[in-house]
């Protein structure tokens, strides 16, 4: 028998733009507000685990085809190399600093290296939240 | 707008919001099985959520002038979300068996999915082969 799941596979492509919105705002507001790398990789990881709780493996795995383990060790070495980013500039390791830097249309924003940081972060959370996630689903 | 009228507005919707929120409490307790209490727990819960969500808008917008845009995400989540969750809920029911309340006249599903025991079966077996 053909399993209808027509409401769930409709409304999670749309829910699926808001949660990764949010986990995108969350990211950002990070450095002066309530949010940051960690909340929104676990964000984005439970967008991705809605599209594969209510589409197959299969065919998430077809329209998204990263390998969530590499992306672990993308995340770590981003963190490290704006460590070792610094040491190369004559700092401590890890020293992060921040500029204010004007922009044609946003106007004055401030750019921070931690930020590069985070993004470390953020992958690593992804990742590591989607390996648990796929290698307990899956039947091997 | 000043102050007094602002605080007015604001916990007329926050109190229709818990009123709201304790009615779907009530049916909860009161009506009789998955699927009445179901129509209970998602109609008013996402209604009393959604009023109570509002009226933290309007507080934060008219008296400090924050309009958050993350409460306006929240409504159109919950209002997207909640009848789907409930909805999800009652087919997984039905699909495995559970009974109507006695008092039910009518089962427009029978005749497609299979009386109840049927479905019971069915779902016994795709355990079995599951495990």
């Amino acid at each position: 028998m053909k399993v209808n799941d027509v409401i769930l596979q409709t409304v999670t492509k749309i829910v699926v733009f808001i949660i990764f919105t949010f986990a995108f705002y969350l990211f950002f507001a990070g450095h002066h507000d309530t949010g940051g790398g960690f909340i929104g990789g676990l964000m984005a990881a439970s967008a991705l685990v809605l599209l594969y709780l209510s589409y197959d493996i299969d065919t998430i795995s077809k329209a998204i085809p990263i390998n969530y383990r590499t992306l672990i060790g993308v995340g770590v070495s981003v963190s490290t190399l704006t460590g070792i980013g610094s040491i190369l500039l004559g700092y401590p390791f890890l020293s992060h600093t921040f500029e204010y830097v004007d922009f044609p249309f946003f106007g004055e924003i401030e750019l921070a290296t931690s930020v590069l940081f985070e993004f470390g972060v953020l992958f690593t959370v992804v990742g590591g939240t989607l390996t648990i996630i796929l290698s307990i689903s899956e039947d091997v | 707008m000043n102050e007094s009228t602002i605080e007015v507005i604001v916990s007329i919707l926050v109190l229709i919001g818990v009123a709201l929120a304790l009615i779907s409490a009530f049916g909860l307790i009161r009506l009789p099985d998955v699927y009445t209490r179901s129509h209970a727990a998602t109609k008013s819960a996402t209604l009393g959520v959604l009023v109570t969500i509002i009226g933290a808008f309007l507080f934060f917008g008219l008296s400090e002038g924050v309009y958050s845009v993350r409460l306006i995400l929240g409504i159109v989540f919950v209002f997207l979300t909640a009848p789907v969750a409930g909805h999800l809920i009652c087919r997984a029911a039905y699909r495995s068996g559970v009974s109507l309340a006695e008092e039910s006249v009518q089962d427009d599903l029978e005749p497609i999915l299979g009386s109840e025991e049927e479905r019971r079966a069915k779902n016994k077996e795709r355990h079995h082969r599951s495990s």
